[in-house]
């Protein structure tokens, strides 16, 4: 997919407004859209710069998501503290093998992912390589679907807490781990939220061919998005 | 729309309103990350800061104590959790690593003590229940040294005292334990005032000493003049008094437990810390004024010893001077026959102040002095203590009348001794019995068998004869009984008041009266004029 010559609005001297789809000619960035008093950009504002803040972010609270309990048991007998991890062990070595491949992929494996998937996005968009566009296009779309199932574990431990609060003889209270749980779900979809895919486009090569060509595919593909 | 930018002139797009472009936003991004980082940093510098030494602590067993779970506690207050428990390599004991917390440093003193706590039943009550439901914990009882150590060895049972307990201990020293354990309480006057903390058999392995807690605010009852005794279980004592159960309290019957008390109510000077105690078997023993050293005194009786137990007492003239140590039974091959050796003990110390003083001073040896008092008539005696149980005591009293008798060994000591009353009634019983034996007891049942026949004969002549008077005397005799009735009712009848003879007598009497009045008046008449006999009655004319 590399080398293809495609006009882009921005190759045109042409800013879309974000929230209306306006075209302006011969806009610059930071001036606002007359119609919706939106700013404009050319891309989405200092995208990579936020994408790498919240990534980093989320990676630092991956590891007190995992490390942490999430839920506190506590019964007449003892208080029992679950991390993830230690919850998907315990599925896994009383039999429940399904259960434990759910959680393990939806609460593990999914933000491990994620963070993976955002770090070779924004890495790969940072180097404006040629790498694999059209794949790196369809994780990007994979990760806006998946992002927010990712909120289960959350939703779970929520509602258990409500639910068992029998006061004396068993109590379950949330743990710091699913603060840090959730915000590394929160950050990574913020993360991804503030990537601007087209950046996967805005290769070297592409600048270069652009510059003389006019925003035909451009438009079109700025529209999509 | 490909085709509306192509036709429509590209410069009439409207121009959008400019404004200043805001750079200081993205940096403002990066204070996300530059927070979190922050905080995670903090976070785990406090957890560091906060971890305080890991320590290892061997056990011989690890039941209950769990990775990760168990905790360690000091007056119930986490101060430490188990993070591994393996076994040592030569798997006898369980190695216990415990992470304890910042502020539990001074917990890794040399003399620091650890230990499982779990439930348990003793003679200390029942403690632990908690750990029923919440799990073993270890407890800990920090130490003073001033050395610290990474390495514990762990107690197996609970200490009694524990190092803020304020009280004073003291060793205790006996013939044996009772039914006294760790644990075992200590009573003052009935009130609990501490525990029994450990106890060990003696090296030589003649006794066993007691380690003792007091508590604080009783410690100040324990003086030079405190007795300990057992106050354990029920104290049944059968003896010369008779029956006779002493206890302390329903608790010590069940488990056990010392107690003391002063003589005399005076606790006296008050004792060091470590200070060793005699602990008697009972609070008579306790008691009782020092005895000194006893001596052992050995007996021959020539009769039946049933009755005597050792520990019967030896007694003099009602005073306890000592008790009964073996009693056995002996060949004489001299005199070919048995007796039976009593060994008895006595302390002389009890014969009064003055007997102990007039000893140590006096010219004569020992053994004259016994000899003296043997030539004086001293014996040893069987009686019987009581009559229910026939049990028998030993009385040492002089008997002038008894016969002289040379003094045989010299060591132990032998007293001679008298059979006592109670046998010599007996024989004096058997005496009687035999001559009883000798009348004639056959003979004179058949004399009286035909004394008896003959009396029988009689009677029935007895009773031929009063069948005879009944049959021929009665009936005339009832006849002879109707005349005289007969008799009486008529002579009833004339001597009835309106009878007529009873009548005629009055009447006769009546005139008899008046004639006696007559009479009167004409002896009257006579006295004052008594010439009328000769002259007559004279005219009524002065």
């Amino acid at each position: 997919m590399t080398g293809i010559t495609f006009k882009t609005a921005s190759s045109l001297a042409m800013l879309r407004c974000h929230q209306c789809g306006k075209l302006w000619k011969d806009a610059r960035e930071g001036e606002r859209c007359q119609q919706c008093r939106a700013t404009l950009h050319k891309r989405k504002p200092d995208s990579l710069n936020r994408t790498w803040a919240l990534l980093i972010t989320a990676c630092m609270m991956y590891i007190p998501a995992n490390i942490l309990p999430v839920m506190v048991t506590s019964t007449l007998l003892e208080t029992h503290q679950d991390t993830i991890l230690s919850g998907i062990i315990f599925f896994w070595v009383s039999g429940e093998w399904g259960l434990a491949a759910v959680v393990f992929i939806a609460s593990f494996l999914v933000p491990l992912l994620k963070l993976a998937s955002l770090l070779i996005l924004v890495i790969s968009a940072q180097r404006q390589s040629e790498w694999r566009q059209q794949e790196r296009a369809k994780l990007y779309r994979l990760l806006e679907i998946i992002g927010r199932w990712s909120m289960l574990d959350v939703f779970v431990v929520s509602l258990l807490v409500g639910l068992v609060q029998i006061q004396g003889l068993a109590q379950i209270t949330a743990g710091v781990g699913i603060v840090a749980f959730g915000a590394v779900v929160v950050l990574t979809m913020l993360a991804s939220l503030s990537f601007d895919p087209r950046l996967i486009w805005d290769t070297a090569n592409a600048h270069n061919s652009s510059q003389s060509t006019l925003a035909k595919d451009g438009l079109n593909n700025s529209n999509v998005n | 729309m490909n085709e509306e930018i192509t036709q429509e002139n590209l410069a009439d797009l409207p121009n959008p309103q400019r404004e200043k472009q805001r750079n200081w936003l993205p940096s403002l991004v990066w204070l996300i990350p530059i927070v979190a980082a922050i905080i995670g940093i903090i976070l785990v510098a406090k957890i560091i800061i906060d971890r305080g030494p890991v320590i290892t602590i061997t056990f011989r067993t690890g039941e209950g104590i769990e990775a990760g779970k168990t905790k360690v506690k000091y007056k119930e207050v986490d101060i430490g959790e188990v993070q591994t428990v393996s076994l040592s390599k030569d798997r006898s004991e369980v190695k216990v690593t415990v992470q304890l917390a910042k502020n539990a440093e001074s917990f890794t003193t040399m003399d620091t003590h650890y230990w499982v706590v779990r439930p348990r039943l003793d003679a200390a009550g029942i403690s632990g229940l908690g750990t029923l439901l919440s799990g073993a914990y270890i407890a800990a009882d920090g130490g003073v040294s001033e050395e610290t150590t990474k390495k514990f060895t762990g107690l197996e049972v609970q200490p009694i005292v524990t190092r803020d307990d304020s009280g004073k201990q003291f060793m205790l020293h006996a013939d044996d334990l009772g039914s006294v354990d760790v644990g075992s309480p200590i009573f003052y006057r009935r009130i609990k005032v501490g525990r029994v903390s450990a106890y060990n058999l003696d090296n030589d392995g003649k006794g066993v000493s007691l380690r003792i807690f007091i508590d604080k605010p009783y410690d100040k009852f324990v003086g030079v003049n405190t007795r300990f005794w057992h106050a354990s279980g029920v104290d049944v004592e059968v003896n010369a008094s008779g029956f006779k159960v002493n206890t302390q309290s329903l608790a010590t019957i069940v488990l056990g437990g010392l107690a003391f008390q002063s003589t005399d109510g005076n606790t006296g000077e008050l004792s060091k810390e470590n200070t060793t105690f005699l602990l008697a078997q009972s609070q008579a023993e306790a008691m009782k004024q020092p005895d000194g050293s006893p001596e052992t005194i050995l007996l021959h009786f020539n009769q039946s010893i049933r009755g005597l137990k050792p520990g019967a007492t030896v007694d003099f003239r009602g005073v306890v001077l000592g008790q009964v140590k073996s009693v056995g039974i002996e060949y004489d091959a001299k005199l070919r026959e048995f007796n039976m050796p009593v060994v008895i003990e006595i302390y002389p110390a009890r014969l009064g102040r003055n007997y102990v003083k007039d000893q140590t001073q006096s010219p004569y040896t020992h053994q004259q002095r016994i000899q003296f008092m043997i030539s004086r008539g001293l014996r040893a005696q069987l009686r019987t203590a009581n009559l229910l149980t026939g049990q028998l005591y030993v009385a040492l009293d002089f008997f002038p009348k008894a016969a002289p008798i040379k003094q045989a060994s010299n060591s132990p000591i032998e007293l001679p001794t008298i059979p006592n009353g109670l046998d010599e009634l007996q024989t004096q019983i058997t005496t009687i019995t035999s001559k009883l034996s000798k009348v004639p007891f056959d003979q004179i049942g058949m004399d009286l068998q035909k004394s008896l026949v003959t009396l029988n004969h009689t009677l029935k002549s007895a009773e031929k004869l009063t069948n005879t008077l009944n049959q021929d005397v009665a009936p005339e005799v009832t006849a002879a009984m109707k005349d005289v009735r007969k008799t009486l009712d008529s002579a009833g009848r004339t001597l009835a008041e309106d009878a007529p003879l009873q009548q005629d007598l009055r009447q006769t009497l009546q005139d008899l009266s008046r004639a006696a009045g007559s009479l009167k008046v004409l002896t009257d008449y006579l006295e004052q004029h008594p010439e009328s006999l000769i002259r007559g009655k004279a005219i009524d004319n002065p």
